[in-house]
C-alpha cells in the first residue's frame, strides 16, 4: 500500500472476515473464497478510479499479484490471499471503480477463488490480528 | 520519520484527520477527505492549502536587483514594485536549478518563492552568485504560506481586509491585514484557478487558516494540488524540470529572456536552442484505457522514445491526462504514441495545454 497514514481515522474491520497482510479481505464459503480490499486499504488509497482484474479461469498462487487498483494518486497491486482458480470476477468495477470506496465489503468485491487448499484461509489474519497489523504500521510511521 | 519538519499548521492537519505523507522533508497533508472533492472545491468554490513548506529567499541591498536579474531567466529590472513574475534559476549547462516566482518588494529588494525540496540548494546557489552589495537571507523557516484558490477566493479575502482586492490583478501583490494579521496578499497560485497566496509570520498561520475555513474554504492537500496543477499543465520541479532539462524543451520560452546577454545559463540554453531541441514536453490524453503515471515509458511501434513526467486521471475532465517528453517529431497536436502501462502499450494523443 501507499506510504502514509491517517492521523485520526476509524476503520471498519469486520469480525466475520479474514485478512491478508497486504490488506485484502476474504470471505470463505466452502471452497469458494470471495476477495476484496479492506476499509483500511480503500481509505489509504483514496478515490479509486481504476481496477484491473484477471480473467475467469486463471490460476493464482497465494501471495501472487492478481490485479491492480489505482486511485487518483496511487497504483497498488492486488495480491491473491489464497491459491486456486478464479471462478468469478466483479466486472462491474470496470465501470464503477468507486464501489470499492463506497462498499468495499459488498459491491466492491473483486474476485471469487475456488481454493485448492482450505488451510490457506485459516493461515490468514483474524480481525484482532489484522487490527494489530494496521496499528503496527501506523506506529512505524510515527 | 521523526526527523520530518513540520509547518505551523501541522497540528491543525492532524485535528482535521488529514492523511499525512513525507514531502520534501516535511510531514504534509496529502488529503483530508477526498482528492476529487478537494479538487472540485478549487474549481467550483474555494480551497485552502498549507504550502508553508515552500521557501522564501529575500534579497536586499544596492546590488539586489542586478543580482537577481543575473540569477533568473525572467526580466527583473523592469518588474515593478508590487508585481510578481515566474522564472527559472538555471545552471551553467542551461539546466534548471529551480522554478521560482520573483516578488519585487521595493526598489532595492525582492524575494523568491522557491520549491521546498530546493531551499538549501537555491540558497547556496544564490549566495554563491551574489556580490557583497546584495544580502541574501533565507526566511523559509519563519514564513507561513497559505494558498486560497478557486473562484470564491476573491470574495473571501475581501471580507477580511480593507484592501481593494478586486483591483489586485493577477501576478500582483500587496501588503495588507487579514482579520488583523499582517499578510502579503499575492494574486497567484498553482492550480489554474483564480486565487491568492498569503504570506505571513508562522505565528499567525493557525488563526488565518481557521478564519478562512470558518468562512467556507475547504482544506485541500497535496494530492489535489497535484491534479489541479497538472490540469493547468504547470510544471513540477523534479518531474517536468530538473538540473538537466532545458527550459525551452519544457515549453517555458516565454519566461526566458533569450535575446539578452545576461543570466546564468543563458549561453548554454541559446546553444542548445541553436542545435534544435532533442525532445519536447507535451500534454497528452489517453486514448486507450489506462492511466499514465510519472516515469512510465513512452514508445512508438515498440521502441522507447520518451517518458511520462506526470500523469493522473483528471477529475475535471474525467479522462486520464499526462505530461511527458517526446521527440519533436511527435510533439505536434494530434500526434499519437503509446504509454507503456505495466509493460502494455496504451495509446495516447497529444492535446492542447492547459488541459482545462
Amino acid at each position: 500500500m501507499q506510504e502514509g497514514r491517517w492521523a485520526v481515522a476509524e476503520y471498519d474491520i469486520r469480525a466475520e472476515l479474514r485478512y491478508s497482510r497486504e490488506d485484502e479481505w476474504v470471505r470463505a464459503e466452502g471452497d469458494r473464497v470471495t476477495v476484496g480490499v479492506s476499509d483500511y486499504a480503500q481509505q489509504q488509497l483514496g478515490d479509486v478510479v481504476f481496477v484491473e482484474l484477471p480473467e475467469v479461469g486463471r490460476t493464482v498462487d497465494a501471495g501472487e499479484p492478481f490485479g491492480v487498483i489505482e486511485s487518483v494518486k496511487t497504483v497498488a497491486d492486488l495480491y491473491a490471499p489464497v491459491s486456486g482458480e478464479v471462478v468469478e470476477v466483479n466486472d462491474v468495477l470496470a465501470e464503477t471503480p468507486e464501489a470499492v470506496n463506497e462498499d468495499c465489503y459488498g459491491d466492491g468485491w473483486m474476485i471469487v477463488i475456488a481454493t485448492s487448499d482450505a488451510s490457506e484461509v485459516e493461515a490468514l489474519l483474524d480481525v484482532e490480528a489484522y487490527k494489530q497489523h494496521i496499528k503496527e504500521r501506523a506506529d512505524q510511521d510515527h | 520519520m521523526s526527523s520530518l519538519q513540520r509547518t505551523p499548521l501541522h497540528g491543525v492537519h492532524l485535528e482535521l484527520g488529514a492523511r499525512m505523507v513525507p514531502f520534501a522533508g516535511f510531514d504534509m497533508p496529502v488529503q483530508y477527505r477526498s482528492i476529487k472533492q478537494e479538487h472540485a472545491a478549487v474549481r467550483e468554490g474555494v480551497g485552502l492549502f498549507d504550502v508553508s513548506h515552500m521557501g522564501q529567499l529575500h534579497f536586499s541591498g544596492p546590488g539586489a536587483v542586478a543580482a537577481v536579474e543575473r540569477l533568473v531567466s525572467c526580466r527583473v529590472t523592469s518588474l515593478r514594485v508590487g508585481r510578481v513574475r515566474y522564472g527559472l534559476l538555471c545552471n551553467e549547462e542551461g539546466g534548471v536549478v529551480d522554478d521560482v516566482t520573483v516578488y519585487r518588494t521595493a526598489d532595492d529588494a525582492l524575494f523568491l518563492c522557491v520549491n521546498a525540496s530546493n531551499v538549501e540548494k537555491d540558497y547556496r546557489w544564490c549566495v554563491r552568485h551574489c556580490g557583497d552589495d546584495t544580502e541574501v537571507r533565507n526566511h523559509s523557516a519563519e514564513t507561513a504560506l497559505l494558498a486560497l484558490q478557486g473562484p470564491g477566493s476573491e470574495a473571501l479575502v475581501a471580507a477580511l481586509t480593507d484592501l481593494d482586492v478586486g483591483a489586485l490583478r493577477r501576478f500582483r501583490f500587496a501588503e495588507s491585514e487579514l482579520g488583523g494579521l499582517p499578510v502579503t496578499v499575492s494574486r497567484t497560485g498553482y492550480t489554474g484557478s483564480d486565487g491568492f497566496e498569503l504570506y505571513l509570520a508562522g505565528a499567525g498561520a493557525v488563526e488565518l487558516w481557521k478564519m478562512l475555513c470558518d468562512r467556507g474554504a475547504v482544506p485541500c492537500g497535496l494530492g489535489a494540488r497535484d491534479t489541479l496543477r497538472l490540469e493547468a499543465a504547470l510544471p513540477l520541479y523534479g518531474h517536468e524540470l530538473d538540473d538537466t532539462t532545458s527550459p525551452l524543451e519544457a515549453g517555458l520560452a516565454r519566461f526566458v529572456k533569450l535575446d539578452e546577454g545576461g543570466f546564468l545559463g543563458a549561453e548554454a540554453i541559446r546553444e542548445r536552442a541553436a542545435k534544435g531541441p532533442t525532445r519536447q514536453l507535451v500534454g497528452f490524453e489517453m486514448v486507450g484505457r489506462g492511466i499514465a503515471r510519472a516515469d512510465y515509458p513512452i514508445a512508438l511501434e515498440g521502441r522507447p522514445v520518451g517518458v511520462v513526467t506526470s500523469g493522473a486521471p483528471s477529475p475535471t475532465l474525467g479522462k486520464s491526462i499526462g505530461l511527458g517528453y517526446v521527440p519533436p517529431s511527435l510533439a505536434g497536436l494530434g500526434s499519437r504514441f503509446d504509454v507503456m502501462v505495466r509493460d502494455r502499450p496504451i495509446e495516447a494523443q497529444v492535446v492542447e495545454t492547459p488541459f482545462v
